[in-house]
């Protein structure tokens, strides 16, 4: 027992020797998996953004219904309760008449010759139902429902379905859609190249120093105790540069948020993506690492493999 | 101690790539063996069958015991670890300390490193390394590298030590001082099996002297003589 721990300490040791000694190799393929990791990340995080768009485009979509004056507070929760039954309303949010101006007034704050012509008449605006839904796409039961002779009789005007808002927000959202699935597909190429370049410059490092491998063969070192060291090697140099590009995305975001004061940068909404590094920053730290050191060590394992066959002829 | 028993060895099947040819020796436990020949005569084929670096195309090979047709791939680190051995390029690892290489030695075989700090000082001495422990072995010339690699193949106390062309590199001097450290781990009772071209080191030593030609045991006569 006490002879393998000594052993393992060895091929640790030999491992972080490797690293420090070979710092030149090791920088260069660190600087590769940095690059790699980072895109990666970044992919990620602009993905998750994007989602988060659609998502909040989405939830702008909603439907006004726009109460006659005399609707009594029976008849007005009557409908509410109503409404509340049909599968696809998640809520519903009563405006009032006096409610409505001061929104309006608000609104137009800045407008004085809006706010004279406001005082001088009665409140002309009626009181109306916000119905906030589960799925914008399928509102066919709901327009059912508002458009029954006797529901109509209480509605002032044209119930409003986001009218032309509706549209243009699908528009967006069919194209948010489409980047988001892009997206995906750009992280899984991203990913896949950076892992083979990477994969390429950890081979070429043990290309290099096939050599030394062939010496501890010669010596009758066994094979583990030949690979251990370098996969300790490409375990560091995994490890290091997860940590490097996390600690470089961090300041990226925290750049941007407080120096560059912006908010987003093209369609990346950076306050949202910021905001999605910092709560997920654990699971990102986790990732970064398993991939940083699987990468790193498989490539290493499968480079090793070329040069530890014994000759069989 | 090393028995070979009509070994052939063919890199391809045509007839002419046959790099040995029906070898047959027996080499004494203690002994001092010199292999000569010209270049390409097979003599690092044969070093190379011994530490199984290669496999025979036919014939036995028995060495300490150990009947090379029995054993496993799994094992030949083990049987190398038994056997010392001396390249002409010396073969150190570049990113480890003249320590460091020679300890190496020890490690693989699990030696605890209190042995490993008290053995390794002891053979540096030995070789005439005392003080040089921790230079890289880019900082050495040939002849210290040499003895950086004799320390390494004797610091495990083999039975058997093969060193090949190991004053190939140096200068006459350095050449001397190498095989000097090989006669005195003779001395300790280590068989020595020295590959060289150095007609001035085979007549002086006077040791049994092997003669492969065109894959051929030619000659083989105690205190013998190389004419090249």
């Amino acid at each position: 027992m006490r002879r393998k721990l000594t052993t393992l300490w060895r091929i640790f040791l030999g491992g972080t020797n490797n690293f420090v000694r070979n710092a030149w190799l090791s920088a260069a393929a660190m600087a590769v998996m940095i690059i790699t990791l980072t895109i990666v990340l970044f992919s990620v995080i602009a993905n998750a953004t994007f989602s988060y768009t659609v998502q909040t485009i989405r939830d702008k979509i909603d439907i006004s219904v726009y109460l006659k004056d005399d609707v009594t507070d029976t008849r007005r929760n009557g409908l509410i309760t109503d409404l509340k039954k049909i599968q696809n309303v998640r809520a519903i949010s009563y405006i009032s008449k006096d409610q409505a101006l001061k929104n309006y007034i608000n609104i137009n704050k800045d407008n004085v010759d809006l706010q004279v012509a406001i005082n001088q008449t009665d409140n002309p605006l009626p009181a109306s139902l916000q119905i906030k839904l589960n799925d914008p796409d399928h509102i066919e039961s709901i327009k059912t429902y508002l458009e029954k002779p006797e529901i109509k009789a209480l509605q002032s005007d044209e119930t409003s379905y986001s009218g032309d808002r509706k549209e243009a927000i699908d528009k967006i959202a069919k194209a948010t859609s489409f980047i988001r699935k892009a997206g995906i597909v750009g992280v899984i190429i991203f990913a896949f190249i950076s892992v083979l370049i990477i994969f390429n410059t950890i081979q070429m490092a043990i290309f290099n120093r096939r050599d030394e491998l062939s010496i501890m063969r010669l010596l009758g070192a066994g094979k583990w105790y030949i690979r251990g060291p370098f996969l300790v090697e490409s375990f560091l140099i995994g490890v290091s540069s997860a940590v490097v590009s996390i600690v470089m995305c961090n300041a990226v975001f925290s750049v941007a948020n407080s120096t560059l004061n912006a908010s987003s940068f093209g369609l990346l909404d950076i306050t949202y993506a910021s905001k999605y590094f910092a709560m997920h920053f654990w699971n990102i730290v986790g990732a970064q690492l398993l991939l940083g050191i699987i990468i790193g060590v498989g490539s290493s394992f499968v480079a090793t493999q070329r040069y530890l066959r014994m000759k069989r002829k | 101690m090393i028995l070979l028993d009509r070994v052939s060895k063919s890199y391809s099947k045509k007839s002419d790539s046959t790099a040995l040819e029906r070898i047959s020796l027996h080499i004494e436990p203690k002994e001092f063996v010199i292999i000569v020949g010209p270049s390409g005569a097979g003599k690092s084929t044969l070093l190379k069958l011994l530490t199984r670096e290669e496999k025979p195309t036919t014939g036995k090979i028995i060495v300490g015991g150990i009947d090379y047709e029995h054993l496993k791939d799994k094992d030949v680190p083990r049987l190398r670890r038994r056997i010392g051995v001396v390249f002409q390029d010396f073969k150190l690892l570049p990113n480890k300390t003249v320590f460091e290489n020679v300890a190496f030695a020890l490690e693989i075989i699990g030696i605890s490193t209190k042995e490993i700090k008290h053995t390794v000082p002891r053979v540096l001495d030995i070789v005439g390394l005392k003080g040089k422990e921790k230079s890289m072995p880019m900082e050495l010339s040939g002849g210290e590298r040499q003895r950086v690699a004799i320390a390494r193949a004797i610091v495990r106390q083999p039975k058997i030590l093969i060193a090949d062309e190991p004053t190939g590199n140096l200068d006459p001097k350095h050449a001397w001082d190498v095989i000097r450290v090989l006669e005195k781990i003779n001395r300790f009772g280590t068989t020595v099996l020295l590959t060289t071209h150095n007609q001035d080191i085979v007549n002086k030593l006077k040791r049994r002297v092997i003669t492969i030609e065109g894959g051929k045991v030619t000659s083989d006569h105690s205190g013998g003589t190389y004419r090249a």
